[in-house]
C-alpha cells in the first residue's frame, strides 16, 4: 500500500514534467497548425543553458535567465525560420522543424561535447522532504510539483482572465476574423511560440538535474511529448494535462509492477513450455510489464487516434 | 514558375512510356553497367550499393509523401520487416535451395506488401496529422517488438545469413562484391521503372489527386481512403525490395532497419532531393549516401553539416535539391540559359570561397574545443596550423564574411539576369 | 543528374584512393562511434590508442626493426550497417588490422562479415582485435578464428564478480536489474547460476530487464528495490541507463553496494560525484587503480597532460597495441595477418605498464585470460582521477586469471 503512494506521487511528478512540455506544444499547435518536433529540443537547451549560468552564478539564476533565453531564441526561429516555411505549408513546416531538432542536437555536441553534464540541483534543496516506508521523496520534487503546478494556474488565469488570452483564444479558431479586427497575428504567434518554448526551456532548467543532462536527453522525451498532446486532444490545456498524468501514472506503474506474461498464461490454463529456450513462444513467456512499460502511451495513442481522432478532451479533428 | 510537381508528369500521352520517355531508363541502364569498371574499389561498390538501396526506399517513401500527401515516420517498418523476412528465408532455404539469390527480393517485397496491408488498413483512414501520428506510434511498437522478439528479430545482434548459399545464377555464386552489385543494379532499374509506371496509372494520379483535394475526389467518386490505402500497399511493397537487398548486401539486419532514426533520415533524404519530383529521391539518396559515409571520413562534425544544410535546403529551397535544378528547365526551353551563365560564375567563387571558409570556422572552433593539448596543429584543405592561435580563425571569418557580402553584392544582377531569362520574349521593359 | 553522381562518386572515390596512398605504417583501423550519443565514449578510446601507439610502439621502435602504427579512426555512428561500409574502406585502403569495442551488436556484425570476406578475399584477409565488446558469444557459439577479445568477457567478470560477493556474509538478498538485450540478459542469468553455486544462501529478491535506452526516470525502480529489502544491486547498465539507475537508486536512500561493469568515465564518475561513494563498485580488468607503479603513473600523467579532458578507461587498450607488436614481431611479418593471429593464439603477455600481471591469449577461444578486479568509486587525487572531477576508482579485490576455468563451445576453424 506505501509502495502505492509513493507510485501515485512519482507518476504525478513525471506528469506535472511532461506537462510543462506539452502545454507550450499544444499551445503552438493549436494556433500554427505545427507540430513543432524541435520542442523537445528546446527543454534540452534549457537544461545546458541552466548548466552554463549555474557554473557561474548557481542554479537561482539559471532557472530564470535559462527560459528567457531559451524563449528570445524560440520567438527568433519562429520569426525568421518558421514563418518563412509558413507559406508553403504544414509539411514543410512540420520538416523543418524535424530539421531543426537534428541541427539543435549537433550545436548542442558542438559547444558541449557528447558526455553528461555534472549539473546538480541546489544544496538547499538537497534533503529529504520526507520519507515512505523507507522511500525518500526529495524536496526537490517537492519543488517541481509546485513550479508545475504554478505554470497550469498562471496559464489558465492568462487564457481565460486576461485580453492577450482572449485574443489568443480567439485567434484559435478564426485567425482571418482576428486580423481583420486589427490584432497583429503574427505578433500573436511570435509571442506564443517565445513562450512555449520558454515553458519547454524551464522543464529543462527543473528536470536537467533528475533526468540527466546530455546530448540525448531531447530524443529521450522527444515523440512521447507529441504522444501526450495527441492523446489529450491537440489545443486543449485541460486535454494536456489529464494525458500527462495518465502518462506519467502509467510508466510508474508499468515500471513499478513485475506483472508477468508468464502467470497470466498459466492462469489462462496454458502449460508453460520446458525448456523454455527452445520453444517458439518464449519470449511471450517471459515478457513482463516493465519490458513494455514505455511503449504503452504509443499503444495508447494508436487507439485514440483510430477510435476518437480528436484526442481525449480535443473539440475538433487534426 | 510552373508548379515541380507537374514538371515531370507533363507530357499526357496514350501510351505509358513513349520513345523519349524511354531514353533516360536505356542512358540508366547503360551506366548502371558501366559504373563499376570505373570505380571498381570494394568501398566504391559497396557505397554505390547503398546508394542503390537507398534510392529505392526513398522512391518507395515519395510513393507516399510525394505522391500521396501522407507524411510517416515510420517507414523504415516496412522496409525491415521485408529485410527481415528475407533473411529468415534466405536461411530457412540454404538447407536445401530451390531459388537462387537474384529470386529474393520478391519474398522482402510481399512481406512489406503484406504489412503495409494490415497497417495501411487503419492507419490511413484518415490523412494529415492523424496518419503521421499513427506511423509515429506504429514505427515505436516495431521498434520495441524487436528488441522484445528475440526469436524473430534476433536481439540486438539481428540475425545474419550467408547469401552464397542459394543456387548459383548462371555461374554467379553472389560471393564477389561485384556480381551483387549487378543485382542490385537490375533490382533498382525494376524497381524504379515499376515505381515510376504506377505513377502513370489512373491509380497513381488519382493519388495526387486525393492529395491535393481529398473532397473532390470522393465528388469524382474516389474513395480517398481506398486510395491511400493502395499507395500506401505499393509503397510498402517496394520498402520490402530496398529491405530484401540490404539483407543480400549487407547480410545482416538489426534493430536499426527498423528503428525511428531510419525512419527519420529517410524522410530527410527524400526531402532533401525534392518531393515534387520522381528524380528528387534518387538526387537526395545520392547526395545523402554520400554525405553520410564520405563526409564522415574526413570530419568529426558531418552531422551538423548536413543538419545545416537540411534546414537551409526547407528554408530557401523546399523543393529540394531537384527544384533547384528544374527552375532552370523554363530559361532552357526559352533558348535563354547563357543570360545565366555569366553571373553564375561571377558568384562561383565567392560561393566556394565562402562554404569552404565557413566550414573552416567551424572545424577551427571544433579542433580548438575537443582536440587534445599539445595537438594544437589541425590540417584542413591541405593547409596545417595551429587551431588555437587566433589568425587563422580571423582569416576564415574574414574570408566567410566577404564572401557573403560579395554574394549579396552580386544577388541583383542574378536577379535581374534570372528574370530576363525567364522572360517570354524581348528584353524586359 | 546523371552528371551530378558521376561527378559526386568521382569526389568520393579520389578521397578514398587519395586517404590510401600514404606512408608504409602499420595500420590499425578503428571502426568505433565519433559522431552521436556513444561519441564520447569512441573519442576517448581513439585518443586512447592513438597515445599507446605512440608511447609504446613508435617511440620505441616501432615494429619490424623500424615500422610504425598507425591508428586511422573511422566513424561507425555505432551502427551495424555502417560499421560494415567503413569495414570496407579500410580494407580498401590496405589495413589488417581492424580494432571495435563499441556494441556486442557492432561486434556481432563484424566478425561475421569478417569471417565472409576472409572466406571469399584470402588476398586480403584482416584480422578483428575487440578491445570491449563482453558478448560471451563472441568467444562461444561465434568465435572464429579472426576474431581475439582483449576485455574479460561478461561471464568472466561476473564469475570474479561472485567470487568477492561470496566473501562478504552481510549480503543476503540480491537485485539483479539490467538493459532488455544480449549482454543485460548474459549478465542476469550469470549472475543467477554463479551466485546459486557460490552463495546458495542469498536470495535473488529481483531479477529484472528494463528497456534500453528509452526509460526517462528510473525512480519506480528504485523504489522497488528498496521494498524489496535488497542488501546489494547487480547491474549491467551502460551509459545514461547506468547513470539513471544508479542516481535514482542512492537519492532513495539505499547504502548497500551496487555492483557495476560500466559506472565511470565519460561524464559519469562526475556525475555520481559525491552521491556514488560507499556504494558503487566497479568489475573490470586492468592494473592498480590509481596505479602506484612510476611507470603507469608517468603514462597516465603524460597522457591527462596530452588530452586534458580524456580518461585511460580503458587500460586494455594498451594490451592490445602491445600484444599486436610482439605478434608481428614474431611472425615477421604485418601483411600475412594468418601469420600473426598464430602468433597472437596462445601468446603470454607480462604486462609491464599498469601491473605485473601475466596474461594469456586462450588459444581455445581466442579469449584474454587475466587479472579481474573490483574498484570503488571513491575520491582519487588529480591527475588519476577521471573526467577531471576528484573522483575515480580505488582498488578493492583482485581475482587472479579470472575466468579460466570457465569453459567455452567455441569450435575453432583455423585455415
Amino acid at each position: 500500500m506505501s509502495l502505492f503512494i509513493v507510485n501515485i506521487l512519482d507518476g504525478f511528478v513525471t506528469g506535472l514534467l511532461l506537462f510543462m512540455l506539452c502545454s507550450g506544444l499544444t499551445l503552438i499547435f493549436s494556433m500554427m497548425g505545427v507540430l513543432n518536433f524541435a520542442h523537445a529540443s528546446f527543454y534540452m537547451l534549457g537544461a545546458y543553458f541552466a548548466y552554463q549560468i549555474s557554473l557561474l552564478t548557481g542554479f537561482w539564476v539559471g532557472l530564470i535567465v535559462a527560459p528567457v533565453i531559451v524563449g528570445v531564441i524560440g520567438a527568433f526561429i519562429e520569426r525568421y525560420g518558421l514563418r518563412r516555411v509558413h507559406k508553403y505549408g504544414h509539411v514543410p513546416e512540420l520538416i523543418f522543424t524535424f530539421g531543426l531538432a537534428l541541427l539543435i542536437e549537433e550545436i548542442v555536441q558542438f559547444f558541449w561535447g557528447k558526455s553528461q553534464m555534472a549539473y546538480e540541483a541546489p544544496e538547499i534543496l538537497d534533503f529529504a522532504a520526507f520519507s515512505i516506508a523507507g522511500n525518500t521523496f526529495p524536496a526537490y520534487k517537492v519543488f517541481m510539483i509546485f513550479v508545475a503546478l504554478g505554470i497550469f494556474l498562471v496559464l489558465l488565469y492568462i487564457l481565460t482572465k486576461t485580453r492577450v488570452g482572449m485574443t489568443i483564444q480567439a485567434a484559435l479558431s478564426y485567425p482571418e476574423t482576428v486580423q481583420n479586427l486589427g490584432h497583429n497575428v503574427p505578433l500573436v504567434f511570435m509571442g506564443v511560440f517565445g513562450v512555449g518554448t520558454a515553458m519547454a526551456g524551464l522543464a529543462g532548467v527543473i528536470a536537467g538535474p533528475v533526468l540527466g543532462t546530455f546530448p540525448g536527453m531531447a530524443v529521450l522525451l522527444g515523440s512521447i511529448v507529441f504522444v501526450t498532446i495527441v492523446i489529450g486532444g491537440l489545443g486543449s490545456l485541460w486535454g494536456a494535462l489529464a494525458a500527462s498524468l495518465i502518462i506519467g501514472w502509467l510508466q510508474t506503474f508499468a515500471a513499478s509492477y513485475n506483472v508477468r506474461m508468464e502467470d497470466i498464461l498459466t492462469g489462462l490454463g496454458f502449460t508453460k513450455p520446458e525448456p523454455i529456450w527452445d520453444s517458439a513462444w518464449q519470449d511471450l513467456w517471459t515478457l513482463t510489464l516493465p519490458q513494455i512499460g514505455p511503449i504503452l502511451p504509443y499503444l495508447l495513442m494508436i487507439i485514440v487516434l483510430v477510435v476518437r481522432p480528436q484526442g481525449l478532451f480535443g473539440k475538433r479533428e487534426t | 514558375m510552373s508548379t515541380p510537381s507537374s514538371t515531370p508528369l507533363k507530357a499526357g500521352t496514350q501510351r505509358l512510356i513513349p520513345l523519349n520517355h524511354a531514353l533516360p531508363w536505356i542512358i540508366a541502364a547503360v551506366f548502371l553497367l558501366i559504373l563499376p569498371y570505373i570505380f571498381d574499389s570494394r568501398s566504391a561498390l559497396t557505397i554505390m550499393n547503398q546508394m542503390a538501396i537507398t534510392i529505392v526506399f526513398a522512391l518507395s517513401y515519395n510513393m507516399l509523401l510525394g505522391q500521396g500527401g501522407m507524411l510517416s515516420f515510420g517507414h523504415a517498418v516496412y522496409m525491415g520487416l521485408g529485410g527481415f523476412f528475407s533473411m529468415h528465408v534466405l536461411n530457412w532455404m540454404s538447407d536445401d535451395p530451390w531459388i537462387s539469390l537474384p529470386f529474393l527480393p520478391i519474398f522482402g517485397g510481399l512481406f512489406g506488401l503484406m504489412f503495409a496491408i494490415m497497417i495501411g488498413a487503419f492507419s490511413t483512414r484518415r490523412a494529415g496529422t492523424v496518419f503521421a501520428m499513427i506511423s509515429l506510434g506504429v514505427g515505436e511498437l516495431v521498434a520495441a517488438m524487436s528488441v522484445i522478439i528475440v526469436i524473430f528479430f534476433g536481439g540486438e545482434e539481428g540475425v545474419s545469413g550467408d547469401r552464397t548459399e542459394l543456387l548459383d545464377f548462371f555461374g554467379m555464386s553472389f560471393g564477389p562484391q561485384r556480381q551483387v552489385y549487378y543485382l542490385t543494379a537490375v533490382w533498382l532499374l525494376i524497381a524504379a521503372l515499376g515505381m515510376y509506371l504506377y505513377s502513370r496509372t489512373p491509380i497513381g494520379r488519382i493519388a495526387n489527386a486525393v492529395r491535393d483535394n481529398e473532397e473532390r475526389a470522393e465528388f469524382l467518386g474516389y474513395s480517398q481512403r481506398h486510395v491511400r490505402w493502395i499507395s500506401f500497399c505499393a509503397s510498402g511493397f517496394f520498402a520490402g525490395i530496398a529491405g530484401a537487398l540490404f539483407a543480400i548486401n549487407f547480410e545482416i539486419l538489426t534493430e536499426e532497419n527498423l528503428n525511428l532514426a531510419t525512419s527519420g533520415s529517410i524522410l530527410l533524404v527524400t526531402f532533401l532531393g525534392g518531393v515534387g519530383f520522381f528524380v528528387g529521391p534518387i538526387i537526395g539518396a545520392i547526395v545523402f549516401t554520400l554525405l553520410q559515409t564520405v563526409l564522415s571520413l574526413y570530419t568529426e562534425i558531418w552531422a551538423l553539416y548536413l543538419g545545416i544544410l537540411f534546414v537551409s535546403t526547407v528554408m530557401f529551397f523546399p523543393f529540394g535539391l531537384t527544384g533547384l535544378l528544374a527552375i532552370h528547365i523554363q530559361p532552357w526551353k526559352l533558348g535563354k540559359i547563357s543570360h545565366l551563365v555569366v553571373p553564375y560564375a561571377k558568384m562561383f567563387i565567392p560561393a566556394v570561397v565562402g562554404v569552404l571558409s565557413a566550414a573552416a570556422v567551424l572545424e577551427i572552433l571544433f579542433h580548438a574545443r575537443h582536440a587534445g593539448l599539445g595537438e594544437e596543429e589541425m590540417n584542413l584543405y591541405g593547409i596545417t596550423f595551429d587551431s588555437h592561435a587566433a589568425m587563422p580563425l580571423i582569416i576564415a571569418i574574414v574570408l566567410a564574411v566577404a564572401s557573403f557580402f560579395a554574394l549579396v553584392k552580386l544577388a541583383p544582377g542574378l536577379k535581374a539576369a534570372w528574370d530576363e531569362a525567364t522572360h517570354m520574349g524581348g528584353a524586359k521593359q | 543528374m546523371k552528371s551530378i553522381k558521376k561527378l559526386a562518386l568521382g569526389v568520393a572515390v579520389a578521397g578514398l584512393a587519395a586517404t590510401g596512398a600514404l606512408a608504409e605504417n602499420v595500420k590499425i583501423a578503428f571502426i568505433d562511434p565519433l559522431s552521436g550519443p556513444f561519441a564520447a565514449t569512441g573519442t576517448n578510446g581513439l585518443h586512447q590508442y592513438e597515445f599507446a601507439a605512440e608511447k609504446l610502439v613508435n617511440e620505441k621502435g616501432g615494429v619490424l626493426g623500424g615500422t610504425n602504427f598507425e591508428i586511422v579512426p573511422f566513424d561507425n555512428k555505432i551502427s551495424p550497417k555502417e560499421s560494415l561500409i567503413q569495414l570496407q574502406v579500410a580494407i580498401d585502403q590496405g589495413i589488417r588490422y581492424i580494432v571495435q569495442g563499441n556494441s556486442s551488436g557492432v561486434a556481432n556484425a563484424l566478425t561475421d562479415a569478417i569471417k565472409k570476406h576472409n572466406e571469399r578475399n584470402p588476398d586480403s584477409r584482416v584480422l578483428f582485435l575487440n578491445y570491449s565488446a563482453v558478448d560471451p558469444a563472441l568467444t562461444n557459439e561465434k568465435c572464429n578464428f579472426w576474431h581475439f577479445r582483449f576485455d574479460a568477457n561478461a561471464d568472466i567478470k561476473m564469475d570474479a564478480l561472485t567470487d568477492v560477493i561470496a566473501q562478504n556474509p552481510d549480503i543476503k538478498k540480491m537485485y539483479i536489474i539490467g538493459q532488455d538485450y544480449s549482454f543485460g540478459k548474459a549478465v542476469a542469468s550469470a549472475a543467477v547460476s554463479m551466485l546459486g553455486a557460490k552463495r546458495p544462501d542469498i536470495e535473488i529478491v529481483g531479477n529484472e530487464l528494463h528497456p534500453i535506452g528509452k526509460v526517462k526516470d528510473f525512480t519506480p525502480y528504485a523504489r522497488k528495490i528498496t521494498a524489496s529489502g535488497a542488501d546489494a544491486v547487480i547491474t549491467g547498465n551502460w551509459g545514461s541507463d547506468m547513470l539513471g539507475l544508479g542516481k535514482a537508486i542512492i537519492d532513495n536512500g539505499f547504502e548497500g553496494p551496487i555492483y557495476t561493469y560500466y559506472a565511470a568515465a565519460d561524464g559519469i564518475t562526475a556525475a555520481f560525484g559525491e552521491a556514488g561513494v560507499g556504494t558503487l563498485k566497479l568489475v573490470a580488468e586492468g592494473g592498480d587503480a590509481p596505479p602506484e607503479k612510476p611507470e603507469a603513473q608517468e603514462y597516465q600523467k603524460a597522457f591527462k597532460a596530452k588530452y586534458p579532458d580524456g580518461n585511460i578507461s580503458q587500460s586494455r587498450i594498451t594490451n592490445v597495441i602491445q600484444m599486436l607488436a610482439m605478434a608481428i614481431d614474431e611472425a615477421g611479418t604485418a601483411t600475412d595477418v594468418v601469420a600473426v593471429a598464430n602468433a597472437l593464439e596462445g601468446m603470454t603477455f607480462n604486462d609491464s605498464l599498469w601491473s605485473n600481471n601475466p596474461m594469456t591469449m586462450r588459444a581455445s577461444d581466442h579469449q584474454l585470460i587475466q587479472d579481474v578486479h573490483i574498484y570503488a568509486h571513491t575520491q582519487v587525487e588529480a591527475p588519476f582521477d577521471m573526467d577531471n572531477s576528484g573522483f575515480g576508482l580505488k582498488y578493492e579485490n583482485s581475482i587472479a586469471a579470472a575466468g579460466e576455468a570457465l569453459p567455452t563451445s567455441c569450435e575453432m576453424e583455423r585455415p
